[in-house]
C-alpha cells in the first residue's frame, strides 16, 4: 500500500502539488486524470522520488520512502516517464537486462538471465529481443520499457502518460498488459492518464487532480459520473452505457 | 574483435621498423648496436605512446558521449582540451620550473573544472539540438583559448605555448612519456563503471529508477576524462577529433551498451592514431607530418561523414 500524507511542492510560490493525501490500494490499477498542468505527473514524481517534496511523506508498505535505500527502494517502486524516449542505441535485451541491475549491478546470474528471458516472453518481445530501440515503432519501445520494469520486478509500477503518442491499436494492447499484470502478477499499477475512457474502462480506481489538489477519489464507477466530471473538467459530459463500459461522450459537450 | 587485434599486431610492427634510420628486426638480436639503442629509446617508447593516447582519447569521448547523451560531443567539442592548455599555461606562470606532476595537478583541475562547467552549461540549455551543443561547447572552448592566448601573449611564452597546442609523436622518448600509464588504470576502471555509464546515458528519471546515484555516477565519469585529457595532452599535445569519430563509428555497429563497446572502442582508437602517426611519417619522408594535422584532416572528413548520415535519418 502507499499512502501519500498531505504532500506538497512548490515552485517559488505557486504550489503545483498542494496537501494532497490519497492512499492507493494494493492489487488494483489506480488512475490519475485531470485537466493539463492539475499535478498528476509532479505528485507521480514524488511518490518515485524522482522529486523532493516540499511538505508531506510519502509511505511504501508503511515504511517513510525518504529513508529506504534507494537501491532497496527499486526493488519495490519503479517508474517509467513519458520522456523515456531516447536515441540511445541498445538491443531490447540488454534494456530488459537494466531492469535487472537493483539485484545484481550489472553482473547477472542465471536466475537474473531467467527473468529477462521471461520477462520479453510476456511482452511478446522474444523473436525481436536483439533489435535496437532506435529501430522500433513507438508501441514496440513502450512495450520494451514495460518489459524491463517486469524485469525489475517491482510491486508497484508508476507509468506516466504510457499511452502519448501511441496510436489506438498500440494503446490497447498496452492497457490490456497493464491489466493483466495487476490481474495476473498481483502487482499494483498507478498510471497518468489523458484519455478518460482508457480511465473507465481500465481502472479499478480513479484519483482526480486538478489545480494541484485532489477533487474526486474513489471506485471507477462513482466517478465516472456526469456531475462529478462536470466539477473536475467544467464540462457537461453525458455518459453511455456499452457493453458494460462506461464512456464519456465530450466530443460535442 | 579478432579483425581488429589482428589489425592493431601487423599495425604496430610496422610503426616500430618505420623512420629515418633503418632498423631492422634482425639488428635487436645485437643488444649492444647502435639500432637496438634507437629501438628501445625512441621507437618502442612512441609506439607505446601512441597506442595509450589513442585508447585513452577514444574512452575519454566515449564517455563524454554517453553522459552528455550526445553524439557529438567529446573532449575536442566541449572545451575540455582548451581548459587543458590554460590549465598548462597558469602551471607555468604560476610555478616557474614546474615538474610534470605538478603541471600534471594544474591541467587535471582546469580539464575537470572545463568539463564541469560544460555539462552545467548542458542542462540549462533549453534548446537541446544534437548539432547545437557541439556548437556550444566549441565556443566555450574557443572562449577559454583565447584567454589562454591572451595570458601567454601577455607573458611572452607563445612559442612555449604552441608545443602542446599540435600533437606531436616526434618528440617522444623515453623518459618522456610514461605519464601515459595513468591511463591504463583508467581505462580498467572505465570498464568497471561500464554498465552504470550506460544507464547514465539513459537519463536521471531512468537512473534513479534504477537505484543508481546519477550525480556520483556523472562525476566520476567526468574526473575519468579530465584525467586522460590532461595526461595526452601534456605528454603528446593535443589530438583533435579522435574522441568523436571513434565511438561514433563503433556505435553504428556495435550499439551503445559500453561494456561491449569500450574494448572495441580503445583498439579501434589505437589503430586509428597509428596509421594517422605512420602515414605522417611516409608521406614526406624523411621529414614528419605532425600527428594533429593528419587527424585533423583525415578526423574532419569522416565527422563531415557522419553529420551528413545523420542528416539522412533526419
Amino acid at each position: 500500500m502507499i499512502q501519500v500524507v498531505s504532500l506538497s511542492k512548490f515552485y517559488g510560490k505557486k504550489a503545483v502539488v498542494e496537501d494532497v493525501s490519497v492512499t492507493i490500494q494494493p492489487g488494483k490499477i489506480t488512475s490519475f486524470i485531470g485537466p493539463n498542468g492539475a499535478g498528476k505527473s509532479t505528485l507521480l514524481s514524488m511518490v518515485s522520488r524522482l522529486l523532493d517534496a516540499d511538505t508531506g511523506e510519502v509511505l511504501i508498505d508503511k515504511a517513510d520512502a525518504r529513508k529506504m535505500k534507494s537501491n532497496e527502494f527499486a526493488k519495490k517502486v519503479s517508474i517509467l516517464k513519458q520522456s523515456n524516449y531516447m536515441n540511445v542505441r541498445l538491443t531490447i535485451r540488454e534494456l530488459v537486462s537494466f531492469g535487472r541491475f537493483p539485484y545484481s549491478k550489472g553482473r547477472l546470474t542465471d536466475e537474473d538471465e531467467q527473468i529477462v528471458d521471461q520477462s520479453l516472453e510476456y511482452m511478446h518481445l522474444t523473436e525481436l529481443q536483439e533489435r535496437y530501440l532506435d529501430e522500433l515503432s513507438g508501441g514496440q519501445r513502450q512495450r520494451a520499457f514495460i518489459a524491463m520494469v517486469i524485469a525489475q520486478d517491482t510491486d508497484y509500477i508508476l507509468l506516466d502518460e504510457p499511452l502519448n503518442n501511441l496510436d489506438m491499436k498500440h494503446s490497447v494492447q498496452i492497457m490490456k498488459i497493464l491489466r493483466r499484470l495487476v490481474d495476473e502478477l498481483g502487482k499494483t499499477v498507478v498510471i497518468v492518464l489523458h484519455d478518460i475512457n482508457f480511465a473507465s474502462v481500465y481502472s479499478d480506481w480513479i484519483v482526480a487532480m486538478k489545480d494541484g489538489r485532489v477533487v474526486k477519489n474513489g471506485p471507477t464507477e462513482e466517478i465516472i459520473q456526469s456531475e462529478a466530471l462536470k466539477e473536475i473538467y467544467d464540462m457537461d459530459i453525458p455518459i453511455q452505457k456499452m457493453d458494460g463500459c462506461r464512456i464519456c461522450v465530450y466530443f460535442n459537450s | 574483435m579478432k579483425y581488429l587485434l589482428l589489425g592493431l599486431l601487423v599495425l604496430s610492427a610496422a610503426s616500430l621498423f618505420v623512420g629515418v634510420s633503418t632498423v631492422s628486426p634482425l639488428d635487436l638480436l645485437n643488444l649492444q648496436s647502435e639500432d637496438t639503442q634507437i629501438f628501445l629509446i625512441s621507437r618502442l617508447p612512441r609506439l607505446i605512446a601512441i597506442l595509450l593516447a589513442g585508447a585513452g582519447m577514444s574512452i575519454a569521448g566515449l564517455i563524454m558521449q554517453q553522459l552528455s547523451r550526445n553524439k557529438f560531443v567529446s573532449p575536442t567539442t566541449a572545451g575540455t582540451l582548451d581548459a587543458t592548455r590554460l590549465g598548462i599555461l597558469v602551471s607555468m606562470l604560476v610555478f616557474a620550473n614546474a615538474s610534470m606532476l605538478q603541471k600534471m595537478a594544474v591541467a587535471f583541475a582546469f580539464a575537470l573544472a572545463g568539463t564541469f562547467l560544460f555539462m552545467q552549461i548542458l542542462d540549462r540549455i533549453k534548446f537541446k539540438d544534437a548539432i547545437f551543443i557541439p556548437l556550444v561547447g566549441l565556443m566555450f572552448g574557443n572562449i577559454l583559448s583565447s584567454v589562454t592566448t591572451f595570458f601567454a601573449y601577455k607573458a611572452d611564452v607563445i612559442q612555449n605555448m604552441s608545443a602542446w597546442l599540435q600533437g606531436d609523436f616526434s618528440m617522444i622518448m623515453k623518459g618522456r612519456y610514461e605519464l601515459l600509464y595513468i591511463s591504463v588504470p583508467i581505462i580498467i576502471i572505465a570498464y568497471f563503471y561500464a554498465n552504470r555509464f550506460t544507464i547514465a546515458g539513459m537519463g536521471e528519471d531512468f537512473s534513479k529508477n534504477l537505484g543508481l546515484a546519477y550525480r556520483r555516477i556523472v562525476n566520476i565519469g567526468l574526473i575519468l576524462v579530465a584525467l586522460i585529457t590532461a595526461t595526452v595532452v601534456l605528454t603528446v599535445g593535443i589530438i583533435p577529433f579522435l574522441g568523436l569519430i571513434i565511438p561514433n563509428i563503433i556505435s553504428i555497429f556495435k550499439g551503445d551498451h559500453l561494456k561491449k563497446t569500450l574494448p572495441h572502442t580503445a583498439l579501434l582508437g589505437a589503430i586509428f592514431l597509428l596509421i594517422c602517426d605512420i602515414l605522417g611519417r611516409v608521406i614526406i619522408y624523411p621529414y614528419e607530418i605532425s600527428i594533429s594535422l593528419m587527424v585533423g584532416v583525415i578526423g574532419s572528413g569522416i565527422f563531415l561523414y557522419l553529420l551528413f548520415r545523420r542528416k539522412r535519418y533526419a
